[in-house]
Order: structure tokens, then C-alpha cells, then sequence
């Protein structure tokens, strides 16, 4: 493993704060996939274990002003944003406590006030609204930055290239962040893109583009940051392209056959939090500290999972509620 | 009253609106330098400026997901449809985004947009420029769905409809757009979900909206010289339904039509009926009938396009059959 050693106490200080994050995604997701196996949670769920660097590097680029627009694989980039463990336990549950009161679901968390702006469960439609929402803040002339993650299936459908090139001709702000996990469900990249590498089609819309490794949390950040300051000082969006991998399958329900064994392994062995543990021990972090971090974040997820049972379901009287908003 | 045409008045509500709320924004094909593909937005860019009459490539899935996306943050975007055929490539956009984001999102992201554009036949357009696709929009929970017939309708429900915290999907016809009406010099909104008796009378109930409010009217024309007194209710919004003004005409004169430039399977004239025969059965005299457009595509000959769009005399016909 090729490791980048924090240098100083504020750089330790920062990866111990991102692993914390990354573990915290991890053991929420464990937690998840647990109480969807005994029935607890349905529909969809679809786990971001493995691609936990992605989320919360590119995050971390951004100030509390700024936008994100997730993918029905939404629950780390909630994390990551901040937004606390309980609500999005109680969601997944389906229950009034819930990020959108029970009825978004896995794939449905929005929190307004956090600028999250949604997990949505069309493959690639959520692009264009990223594009609009910064639309809107060049509009308001407001400083904001709007980044949008989506895998690499979504690069093949239309609304990728529709929201790639009305963003590059209008030069709106926003970052468009294709998390590669080279599987589109369970169709392998060779199999569905023409051209590999996802980014170079930010040619195409003669648009900024980068292309990093996913595992290393940081470069993540970094990267991120070079192209939501590009998009805030008007300069236009970036096509970035990180290649990460998920461990579970599509979703809870897909054993993942097509892929084999060695693959999963070799990805296992660029785990990002272990990496990111590793560097941390580099750095002069005792094991202990780790090891009591990794209890206290186990406890928190403990009580989200408490906190979602024993909420109280929606009240029937909300199945009618939201349908329309509020006159004006 | 000023007398306008049907596009002047749908260019003076959105004007008004505009002038009165920065949010507000236009977009579309060719709404700014060319003026509008059939000059709804004439003299708009001149007024507002290019940073709120906005031009886009021909990307309808891209601009309504624009709309979408900055509805979500406080504007009030005003989508233009050039014809309401290429909505269908947006349609995701408009029922998977648009329709549920307030739902989704458990009341966080009301959607104060509408689509709008030009819908139904025109003249010898073929098969793909040639359809009424208001049912496919009533269908679905979360939308609002207006269908103007007068100018004076026009101009009052687009203000309401701009006005709206939900995604209002609003059709145009688009032989209207030249016909003229008086509207009112002041100004003036008309809710949405609030229908009008276009023409009161005791025989029977045309139920109808949009251009085949003309048929109907023609039609009662027709059968007055006959002795049929016709009544008809213009919906002008399918979504909200002014149901009771449905079932209080049909109770007065205990038969019932709609008239629909649609097609007739799972068109929304099937809702209407549905509901007349579940509400107000014990009145009813007669069945429901329905007239619509023929159940194919649009031919390009002018004497098949006018076979398969309804008319006054095949209302006239069925409404003298109900009468028998």
C-alpha cells in the first residue's frame, strides 16, 4: 500500500475527522443491511460500502452554502454532508422520525436545510436538476457550488449529455462527480461504454475534466476542491471521474455473481478505511484511540437503529399530506 | 374590454407575472431571439433580458430537469414546450421529478413550475405533431393540469397557474393561439380547479375543455335550430376537477357528453364519466357518451385528419341519438 503520511497535527487531525465520517457511513450501512435482512427495512437498499472516500472527500470540498445532489445510493453522501444518523435510520425504516418523514425511503433522503438536495432513483435524471439548481444560483448570483454524483451507468443515458452541455454552455457551478464502480447493476463497464474512462467525455462539452483513484480520501478532497473553486470563481462545471468499487452487491438483493472472487479481494485490499487507518497510525495515532473511536461511532449507530424502532410509523392522515405543496 | 388574441394573452399574464416577481423566468426553444415558435413570448426578451428569457439547444429532457432543479431553490421557472409532442422526452423529468419531489421529500421541495406549450392538432401536421396528451398528465398524483379555451381563460389561469406552489402542467391549443376574446382591461385571476358554464341550457351536458369547446358550442348551435337546448361545462383544469359543476348541470338536465380531443382509451373523458355514473347515477337518463378523437394516429390527409378529430356534427349526432 502506497501511503500518504499526514504531515502535521492539522492534516492528522483532518484524516482522523474523515475516517471518522467513513466509519461512521460503514457501520450505518452495517446496521442497515443487518435490519433489512430481519425485515425491518424494504424495498431497495443499495450499500456504498467500499466508495466511502468518494463521498466524503468530494464533501469535504464544500462549505454549508453549497449543494449536493445524490443517487438512490444516497446514505454516505448524507453522512458525509453531516446530517445526523438518527433521521436517516428512522427513514430507512419508514417511519415519521424520518429525513423525509417515511416517505422517501433508502432512496429518497432530502434534508433542505442541509442543501441536500435528494438521493433519487432515476438512473441519470438527477444531472440535469444538479444543473439547475446551480442554474439557479448563477441566477441569484449567489456564490454557491452544486456537485452531483452519479455512477458510471448514468453516464450512457441521455440526461447526462443533456445536463453536461447546458451546464458547459451556460458555465454553470457545478461539479459532475461519476463514481465509477465499473458496474452498472451487474453489466461491467467493458460492456456498456464505448469509450472506458468517463471522464474524457468532458471533451465533448469542452469542459474541465479529472480522473482520480477513489481509496485515497484526501486526493479525493483535493481534486474536488481544485474544480468547485473553478466552478465558484464562474470559470464552468468539471467532469471528474473516481474510480472506487463497491464490496456488496447493486443491492441487498443482488449476490453480485458476476464478478469474481480475486476481484472483490484485490478492491478489499484498497479499502479506503483501511488506508486511511493505516496513514493515521503513520502519522503517530495510537491504535487505541482508533479502536475507541470505532466503539464510540458503534454506540451512535446503536441509537439511530433504537431510535428508527422505536419511532412511531407516519400517521395515516399523511398519505393524502404533500401530494400538492401549500398555496402560495 | 380589450379584445386579444389567445397568444397576446398568455404574452400579457406571463409578462405581468414577471414584471411582479424577479423568480420568475422563461425557457425554452426559441423563446428570445426568434420570439417564440408561435409568439407567445413576442417582445419578451426585449423586456427581461436574456438572464430571464432563455433560449436552450433543442435538450427538452435537459431544460426541464433546469427547471426542476431551480424550482427546488426559490425560482419559479416558466418551462415552454415548443409543442407538447416533445414533452415526451422530458416526461421523466415532469412525473419522476417534478410531480413527487414535495411528496418524496416529505414536504421540504414544493415545485412552483410550469410547463406550458402547444397541444392537440394543428393543420395537416402528421402523426407526431398531432396530439392531445392532457389525459397522460392527469393521470398522475402531484401535477395540476390546465387547459384554457378562451383568451380570457388564458390569461387567468396562466397567472394562476405561475402563481402555483405546484408543478402546473398547462396546455395551449394550438389552432387557438389566433382565435380572439375579450378580456378584461383589469387584472384578474381565475383559481385553478374552477370550471365555467360556457352555455346554459335544459337537454343535456356537454362536458369538454380546451379547442373542443368549439365543437360543442357549434354543435349546440346546430341543435338549437332543432329545439335541443344544450348545456356545456368548460373544465378548463383537470386537475383540480370542478366536479360539482359537473354533477349539478347533469342533475338539470339528466344527460351527459364529453367532448375530448384525445383518444378515447383511458382518455380522461372516461374519468368523467366514471364519475358521473358513480355520483349522479340516479339522474341520469341515458348513458355517458363520449366523442373523441378516433382511436389511430393522425393522418396527414386532409380529409382522414378530419375524420379522426371530433366535430360538431358527430356531437350533434350522438347527442340526438341520446335523445331519441
Amino acid at each position: 500500500m502506497v501511503s500518504s503520511i499526514p504531515k502535521d497535527s492539522q492534516s492528522v487531525s483532518e484524516l482522523q475527522e474523515f475516517y471518522r465520517q467513513m466509519v461512521l457511513i460503514r457501520k450505518f450501512e452495517e446496521a442497515a443491511a443487518k435490519a433489512y435482512s430481519v425485515g425491518k427495512i424494504g424495498g431497495f437498499l443499495h450499500l456504498y460500502i467500499g466508495q466511502e472516500a468518494v463521498g466524503v472527500g468530494s464533501i469535504a470540498a464544500l462549505t454549508p452554502h453549497d449543494y449536493i445532489v445524490s443517487t438512490y445510493r444516497d446514505h454516505g453522501h448524507a453522512l458525509a454532508r453531516g446530517l445526523h444518523p438518527n433521521p436517516l435510520m428512522a427513514e430507512l425504516f419508514g417511519k415519521a422520525t424520518g429525513i423525509s418523514k417515511g416517505n422517501g425511503g433508502s432512496m429518497h433522503f432530502f434534508d433542505k436545510n442541509a442543501h441536500f438536495m435528494g438521493g433519487h432513483g432515476i438512473v441519470g435524471g438527477h444531472i440535469s436538476l444538479a444543473a439547475g439548481i446551480a442554474f439557479a444560483s448563477k441566477y441569484k448570483k449567489e456564490d454557491s457550488v452544486t456537485i452531483c454524483f452519479f455512477g458510471e451507468g448514468a453516464a450512457n443515458i441521455g440526461s447526462f449529455h443533456e445536463g453536461l452541455n447546458l451546464a458547459a454552455i451556460w458555465k454553470l457551478p457545478v461539479v459532475f462527480i461519476c463514481e465509477n464502480n465499473h458496474y452498472a447493476m451487474g453489466t461491467p463497464e467493458y460492456r456498456a461504454l464505448a469509450v472506458k474512462d468517463v471522464s474524457v467525455r468532458a471533451y465533448a462539452y469542452d469542459m474541465a475534466r479529472d480522473h482520480i483513484e477513489g481509496d485515497e480520501v484526501r486526493k479525493v478532497r483535493d481534486h474536488v476542491k481544485v474544480a468547485v473553486d473553478r466552478a465558484r470563481r464562474g470559470e464552468g462545471p468539471t467532469l471528474i471521474e473516481v474510480s472506487t468499487y463497491r464490496f456488496r452487491g447493486h443491492s441487498m438483493s443482488d449476490p453480485a455473481k458476476y464478478r469474481t472472487k480475486e476481484e472483490l479481494d484485490a478492491y478489499k485490499k484498497k479499502d479506503p478505511l483501511m488506508r486511511a487507518r493505516h496513514e493515521l497510525e503513520l502519522g503517530g495515532i495510537k491504535p487505541e484511540v482508533l479502536d475507541k473511536l470505532e466503539i464510540e461511532i458503534q454506540t451512535q449507530i446503536d441509537e439511530a437503529y433504537a431510535f428508527a424502532e422505536s419511532s412511531p410509523e407516519p400517521p395515516l392522515s399523511q398519505l393524502h399530506k404533500y401530494v400538492y405543496a401549500e398555496d402560495k | 374590454m380589450a379584445v386579444l388574441t389567445y397568444r397576446e394573452a398568455l404574452n400579457r399574464a406571463m409578462v405581468e407575472e414577471m414584471e411582479k416577481d424577479p423568480m420568475i423566468y422563461l425557457m425554452g426553444e426559441e423563446v428570445g431571439h426568434y420570439q417564440g415558435a408561435y409568439k407567445v413570448s413576442q417582445g419578451m426578451l426585449d423586456k427581461f433580458g436574456e438572464e430571464r428569457v432563455i433560449d436552450t439547444p433543442i435538450s427538452e429532457n435537459g431544460f426541464a430537469g433546469i427547471g426542476v432543479g431551480s424550482a427546488m431553490v426559490g425560482l419559479r421557472p416558466i418551462i415552454e414546450f415548443m409543442t407538447w409532442n416533445f414533452s415526451l422526452v422530458a416526461i421523466d423529468q415532469i412525473i419522476n421529478s417534478a410531480a413527487k419531489m414535495n411528496y418524496m421529500s416529505g414536504g421540504q421541495f414544493p415545485m412552483p413550475i410550469v410547463f406550458r406549450g402547444a397541444g392537440g392538432a394543428g393543420g395537416r401536421l402528421g402523426a407526431q405533431h398531432s396530439q392531445a396528451f392532457e389525459s397522460w398528465y392527469a393521470h398522475c398524483p402531484g401535477l395540476k393540469v390546465v387547459c384554457p379555451a378562451t383568451p380570457k381563460d388564458a390569461y387567468g389561469l396562466l397567472k394562476s397557474s405561475i402563481r402555483d406552489n405546484n408543478p402546473t402542467i398547462f396546455i395551449e391549443s394550438e389552432v387557438l393561439y389566433g382565435s380572439k376574446g375579450e378580456v378584461p382591461e383589469q387584472e384578474y385571476t381565475i383559481p385553478l380547479g374552477l370550471g365555467e358554464i360556457k352555455r346554459k341550457g335544459t337537454d343535456i351536458t356537454i362536458v369538454t375543455w380546451s379547442r373542443a369547446l368549439s365543437f360543442a358550442e357549434e354543435a349546440a348551435i346546430i341543435l338549437e335550430k332543432e329545439g335541443i337546448s344544450v348545456e356545456i361545462v368548460d373544465l378548463r383544469s383537470l386537475r383540480p376537477l370542478d366536479e360539482n359543476l359537473i354533477y349539478e348541470s347533469v342533475k338539470k338536465t339528466n344527460r351527459a357528453i364529453v367532448v375530448e380531443e384525445g383518444w378515447p382509451v383511458a382518455g380522461f373523458g372516461a374519468q368523467i364519466s366514471h364519475l358521473i355514473q358513480k355520483n349522479v347515477f340516479s339522474y341520469l337518463d341515458h348513458p355517458v357518451e363520449r366523442v373523441t378523437q378516433m382511436d389511430v394516429p393522425m393522418s396527414y390527409a386532409a380529409n382522414l385528419e378530419r375524420m379522426s378529430l371530433p366535430n360538431a356534427n358527430r356531437v350533434a349526432d350522438t347527442i340526438r341519438e341520446m335523445l331519441r
